[in-house]
């Protein structure tokens, strides 16, 4: 018992401040947004797109990027000779619309008016939303950083959001992986048995679009293939603060736009 | 039929030889080769089909680990006719690999004791092992289950959607009372088709399966890629990136071995190290988040070195994180050896008796908590380990505590092994380029990630694409070691057992 207090002490309180105060420090290397950079990019090259892993640089159309199928990998960045991309260290990337991920190139933030719920369901889910987890071919990296949001330096407890053991107790899923078709069944009922109204969000570039995954035989390119989405966390996975953000914002926590 | 010891090709971890130098036997010397190597302590790292030149027939390689001679035998044979021989009754650790097999050619391994699906999936020669009829869907888990019938005898059906935030895998119990008599798990939930797209490559994605393979083992997986890539193309990385792989393969071993203690503490309800290794398994991630950006070391592996480079600043800052979660961890981690109520919850529940794990051929902590002495950056070292030595420890009980407490040991050593490293980091390019990989060749490359062997190995056709690119993740060896580990236990210490080996679904279903 004495030991465990001594170390209770050691350890410290940790809890960050984030959404009061400024949110955790991000790496120096971290992968937000991408952002092409119109002056370096002469235009008439593909190098960009051939090296994309999941077309998310469309070659029919260069002056998008799709970042429901970006992998915020290096291999654009790396295989362009003019150095023309880079990636911000913007993390709000989250989106209510599917097509609201397919943004031109060199817009820093994207659009995130109309993130949070209406009114209605604000009154209902605002300061107490559960999620039932659903990995349907998830490879555990979108999961593990979803359960970081409940360890104690995220607290997502603190915003009545919370991970249940049973749909029946839920008011939403929580999806990740690009959905296998033998997941598929297994994701359709667990929706089924959370009772209206209920949310879905879909976790990491493969629960947005299939991921590095899109276009297999063996995969549904994504949550919203079996269930309707409500809520489209880009990233390979996503940063939990990426996460923790596209969840404040639909809830009405934090305010269309700020930061 | 000759009666010596047929001759296997030989390799090391990390070679690359030409597909004409694997001798092709009959399957009953094929049989015996690998019989022969187990009775003589080797292990099957793999055993996979493959086209064959042969028309209408398959091809099976087999990959045996000599790891006291720090050695590689491959050998081949021809399967004609839809079917062979199981190997399993006289050596258990092949019996996933023949299902698979199964599953993925159409081969039917005659006197399989449990002959069932492995990913719930189509074959890919258009033959069904099963004779399932092609125009009805195959559906995961479902078929017979191993059923324990009698008075109060009941059964317990777990998943895929389990309760945590966790992968999904059914789990079938055959109970009395409290009590397991027998636990079947069936996964495939998972399958995403990996093996069938790397066939034809590399190209773009390659790199991005491996990093996703098993997301908590993208630093394993992408660096055996790399090295299977580099061995084929005859490249040779420098001591620098070699140095920097091995760090992060040591980062990602630490954080995900604080993140399971720190779970199997919450799981026998002792909350205070369950909510510090939570946050500390963060620090760790960002760490390596601190070479590259990503939590879980996305963009760090590429063949030919690292995709990032290490400045003496990002060298010295990780130095002070690393003392700095280092003394939270051991704080944490302490506590559990200390407090009665845990050791009581740990100790003599979900044994894994030394003989069971051997002939289950189970590898990694879950091995070594056994008594058996396996660990790939020893025995088959590439890259760094070949130079910095980790030494190895065991444990004999076997039990939850065993494999928790292997967690701790592998902790501390990997500390010592980065700060070793931080020190003297050789000077080298980052990265080199990568030539085309070579025609009709086989490598194989192994590394001990955090829950075991990661073993992949390549085979390139005539114009130097891959022709095949089988993939075995350490959970596909120890899965069947935690259904033995429910034997006669109580069915409410499932939690800790499987927590104590925290395997990989999509690693096993690719």
């Amino acid at each position: 018992m004495v030991k465990a207090i001594l170390a209770r002490l050691q350890q410290k309180h940790r809890t960050m401040k984030y959404p009061d105060g400024a949110p955790p420090p991000l790496p120096d290397r971290f992968r937000g947004r991408p952002l092409i950079d119109a002056a370096k990019c002469s235009g008439g090259c593909r190098a960009c797109a051939d090296a994309c892993p999941t077309g998310a640089l469309s070659p029919q159309d260069p002056s998008r990027i799709d970042l429901g199928k970006c992998l915020f990998c290096t291999d654009c960045a790396n295989a362009c000779p003019k150095q023309a991309i880079t990636y911000s260290g913007n993390y709000q990337l989250a989106a209510r619309n599917r097509a609201d991920l397919i943004v031109p190139r060199e817009r820093e933030s994207l659009e995130v008016k109309g993130a949070a719920l209406d009114a209605r369901l604000r009154k209902i889910f605002g300061r107490s939303l559960k999620f039932r987890q659903v990995s349907a071919g998830g490879c555990n990296a979108c999961e593990a950083d979803s359960n970081v949001l409940g360890t104690v330096g995220w607290d997502l407890g603190r915003f009545g959001i919370q991970f249940v053991a049973s749909p029946r107790h839920a008011d939403g899923l929580w999806v990740t992986g690009p959905v296998s078709q033998n997941m598929a069944l297994a994701l359709k009922k667990t929706y089924d048995a959370v009772s209206d109204p209920r949310i879905v969000i879909a976790v990491g570039s493969c629960a947005v679009s299939g991921g590095p995954y899109l276009g297999h035989a063996a995969v549904h390119n994504g949550a919203d293939a079996v269930v309707p989405v409500d809520l489209y966390v880009p990233g390979c996975p996503p940063h939990p603060l990426s996460i923790l953000d596209g969840l404040l914002r639909l809830i009405g926590r934090i305010e269309d736009g700020k930061r | 039929m000759n009666d010596s010891r047929p001759e296997l090709a030989t390799l090391a971890n990390g070679q690359a030889i030409k597909r004409s130098e694997i001798p092709v036997f009959g399957p009953e010397v094929f049989g015996h080769a690998i019989l022969d190597g187990v009775a003589a302590r080797q292990r099957v790292s793999a055993l996979f089909g493959a086209a064959s030149p042969v028309p209408g027939a398959v091809r099976l390689y087999a990959v045996l680990a000599d790891d006291e001679q720090n050695q590689l035998f491959a050998a081949a044979t021809d399967i004609a006719g839809g079917e062979f021989a199981s190997l399993t009754p006289r050596c258990p650790q092949v019996h996933l690999f023949e299902r698979e097999i199964a599953e993925q050619f159409g081969l039917r391994p005659v006197g399989h004791p449990w002959f069932k699906p492995v990913r719930y999936c189509r074959s890919w020669t258009g033959r069904d092992a099963w004779s399932r009829p092609a125009d009805q869907p195959i559906l995961p888990a479902v078929g017979d289950f191993y059923r324990v019938d009698g008075e109060q005898v009941h059964e317990v059906a777990v998943g895929p959607v389990h309760a945590g935030v966790i992968e999904p895998g059914h789990f079938r119990f055959q109970c009395h009372g409290e009590q397991v008599f027998h636990l079947e798990i069936a996964l495939g939930f998972q399958h995403r088709g990996v093996e069938e797209a790397l066939v034809g490559g590399p190209d773009a994605r390659t790199i991005h399966f491996s990093e996703t393979l098993a997301g908590d083992s993208t630093v394993a997986h992408a660096t055996t890629y790399s090295q299977v890539t580099e061995a084929l193309a005859g490249c040779q990385t420098s001591a620098r990136a070699q140095a920097i792989r091995g760090i992060a393969l040591e980062l990602e071993r630490l954080a995900n071995h604080i993140g399971d203690l720190g779970a199997l503490a919450g799981d026998v309800g002792y909350l205070p190290t369950a909510s510090f290794c939570g946050r500390i398994r963060g620090d760790f991630l960002n760490m390596t988040a601190l070479l590259c950006g990503s939590r879980f070391g996305r963009g760090l592996i590429r063949p030919g070195g690292i995709g990032f480079e290490m400045d003496a600043e990002r060298i010295a800052e990780l130095g002070r994180r690393l003392d700095a979660g280092e003394k939270d961890a051991a704080v944490a981690i302490n506590l559990l050896w200390h407090t009665q109520s845990v050791m009581a919850r740990f100790e003599d529940v979900g044994p894994l008796p030394r003989n069971i794990a051997s002939e289950l051929g189970i590898v990694g902590p879950a091995a070594r908590a056994s008594g058996l002495e396996r660990d790939i950056r020893r025995d088959q070292p590439s890259g760094i380990f070949c130079f910095s030595h980790i030494p190895i420890s065991t444990c004999d009980t076997g039990d939850v505590f065993a494999r928790a407490y292997m967690r701790w040991l592998d902790i501390q050593q990997s500390v010592g092994f980065i700060r070793d490293q931080l020190k003297a980091l050789p000077s080298g390019a980052s990265r080199v380029p990568v030539k085309a990989i070579a025609p009709d060749s086989f490598a194989v490359a192994l590394n001990e990630g955090w829950r075991g062997e990661v073993c992949h190995v390549a085979l390139t056709d005539a114009q130097g694409r891959f022709a095949r690119y089988k993939v075995v993740d350490p959970s596909f060896h120890n899965w069947p070691g935690l259904a033995y580990a429910l034997r006669n236990q109580e069915i409410s210490d499932f939690p800790i057992c499987n927590k104590s080996f925290n395997l990989s679904y999509c690693g096993h279903d690719l």
